[in-house]
């Protein structure tokens, strides 16, 4: 992701986010979103980090973050703990993406995911054309060094979250230049013309 | 009640009888002598104090010349004006614990049943009485809350306890390199340093004071093997690795050939001349009994069910007396309680004592911490 899609993304997500709410962001790198949070939303916000360099450059912001890995730490917290968990461009990375979304929404009243869009025309058309794994400026790992192991579409998404049950609150995907393109119900042509989803979810 | 200015240990407050603590082995101890020290000024709304708790051999004398060794105080690097501590802002306070020998009651205080020293007459002490004599103080200065309480392996433990008990008096908590319970490791280790003291022929059931004695060699060797756990393998290799001392080839016999035994001896050495040796009993019992989690019904969580504290949690990769899989223990029941809480490890190969040292980026990491806790609680 570049710098302002990433921005874009935060700001999105920032949006959604009610007026004081208790956040947990998982994979919250060096702060960034609950810092905009906690200044913005005044929220009670946690972080969880993987890399034990970002949490301390966190921790030295204020902000409170601990080292974890959400595919197991999770599962240490009680039900309905949050108002929010966030994975912001994360879910692709996980091992089991599944597991973490239901742990995401046990552990939360409501969660916000973004992820970078499989099922983007340019991504279809470097597969297609040149018959290669597509590396772009938004997914620019090759096919051997790559952590994003569970790419998957807007579509894709939203027929997981139907399965599961997951009430789809509010779904925005946007283009590579941080337009909004789609609001409401994503369908084929988000699917085609969004480089980036968010979704805010809930399980009743 | 009686507060005085005491040339060695600062100041000083004596409780009456009537102040009775009754202590977790059953007994009412009094009178209760607390000796401490602080630093910087409490301001007017009483929301800057923080509380710091001193290691096992540590004592209230954290950011000033040490009266009987004439050192720097032993957290000089961490509390002081500008420090991440900063005295500037905070006020400060640091207690001799119970059990202690640095002024507050301990074994070397007069039993008022004999008018003798107690000795081995004094009563066990646990992690949770020392917290309970320290809430006293505070109560005697008329400190309701803490803007922060924090310390690293014994003080650690008192941090934790502190948040248990009296969740409604701690605003935030950091426990550096501790653990909620001592490990059968750590036991280990205390038992041969008090077997060592017991051993010393000097030591006389524990009344070597009134025949004119100290079982130092005993005490020695606690502290020396109590000092190895305090390192690190990589951290005793870059300092002496097998160097030797002041001689150019070993001697066949078993003077201190190496700088390592040189140095160990001498931390031995200098060691007996300001701790006592009965008190270094007490002090590795009530470690020893530590167990934040069976006082729960063995569910660590619900001993920070009440607290609101927010807590920063600060670990050392090369610590293995206190390592950080310790540490994520007492996160995991934080997380359970959804506490506000930060956990960091800082990457050091100095071992246990790295939390006594010059380690910038626990500075960085504590000062960011109290920075943010002081705006939310409103100190300037």
């Amino acid at each position: 992701m570049t710098p302002k899609q990433q921005r874009t993304d935060l700001m999105v997500i920032a949006d959604m986010v009610a007026e004081g709410a208790r956040v947990l962001d998982i994979g919250c790198e060096n702060g960034d979103l609950l810092h905009i949070l906690t200044r913005d939303k005044n929220v009670d916000g946690r972080g969880m980090e993987l890399s034990q360099e970002g949490v301390n450059a966190c921790v030295a912001r204020g902000l409170a973050v601990i080292q974890g890995d959400a595919e197991f730490a999770l599962r240490d917290y009680p039900d309905r703990a949050f108002d929010y968990v966030i994975l912001s461009q994360t879910l692709q990375a996980m091992s089991k993406p599944a597991d973490v979304l239901e742990q995401m929404l046990r552990i939360g009243k409501r969660a916000i995911v973004s992820f970078p869009n499989f099922a983007y025309w340019r991504v279809r058309m470097y597969l297609a054309l040149r018959g290669r794994m597509p590396v772009t400026e938004e997914l620019s790992y090759a096919w051997y060094e790559t952590p994003n192991t569970h790419f998957c579409t807007i579509l894709d998404f939203v027929e997981l979250s139907a399965s599961k049950g997951y009430v789809i609150e509010k779904a925005v995907a946007f283009d590579d230049k941080g337009r909004h393109h789609f609001h409401g119900e994503l369908g084929w042509r988000a699917n085609l013309f969004a480089q980036n989803a968010l979704f805010l979810l809930r399980k009743d | 009640m009686n507060v005085e200015q005491v040339g060695n240990v600062g100041e000083r407050v004596e409780f009456p009888a009537e102040a009775a603590l009754t202590l977790d082995c059953g007994v009412a101890l009094s009178p209760l002598t607390i000796a401490y020290q602080t630093y910087g000024e409490l301001n007017a709304s009483k929301s800057n104090a923080i509380l710091v708790c001193h290691a096992l051999t540590g004592d209230q004398h954290v950011a000033n010349t040490h009266p009987m060794t004439g050192k720097p105080g032993w957290w000089r690097f961490m509390v002081g004006p500008g420090a991440p501590i900063d005295t500037n802002r905070f006020f400060v306070i640091c207690m001799n614990c119970l059990g202690g020998c640095m002024g507050t009651t301990g074994p070397t205080s007069i039993n008022p049943g004999t008018q003798k020293p107690y000795n081995l007459d004094f009563p066990a002490v646990t992690i949770r009485d020392m917290v309970r004599a320290q809430a006293m103080l505070l109560d005697h200065l008329g400190i309701d809350e803490l803007f922060c309480v924090l310390g690293g392996s014994m003080g650690g433990m008192q941090v934790l306890q502190w948040a248990a008990i009296y969740p409604e008096r701690v605003f935030s908590a950091i426990p550096i390199a501790t653990a909620a319970r001592h490990s059968a490791q750590n036991i280990a280790f205390h038992e041969v340093g008090r077997q060592a003291i017991m051993a010393d022929s000097n030591w006389h059931s524990g009344n070597y004071a009134e025949r004119g004695v100290t079982p130092a060699k005993g005490l020695a060797v606690a502290r020396m093997t109590a000092h190895i756990t305090y390192l690190s393998e990589p951290n005793l290799h870059h300092k002496f690795g097998r160097n030797l001392q002041d001689r150019e080839k070993i001697s066949y016999g078993f003077d201190a050939d190496f700088q390592i035994e040189s140095y160990l001896r001498h931390q031995g050495i200098t060691f007996v001349d300001r701790f006592d040796a009965n008190s270094y009993l007490y002090m590795t019992r009530a470690m020893d009994y530590f167990d934040l989690g069976s006082d729960y019904n063995g569910v660590l969580a619900d001993a920070f069910r009440k607290s609101r504290a927010r807590f920063c949690l600060v670990s050392f990769s090369g610590d293995w007396l206190f390592p950080t899989s310790e540490m994520k223990q007492i996160l995991h029941a934080l997380n359970a309680c959804a506490a506000n809480v930060s956990f960091v490890e800082i990457e050091s190969n100095k071992g246990h004592d790295s939390f006594l040292l010059e380690e910038p980026e626990m500075f960085n990491v504590l000062r960011g911490f109290l920075d943010a806790a002081a705006k939310a609680r409103g100190v300037r």
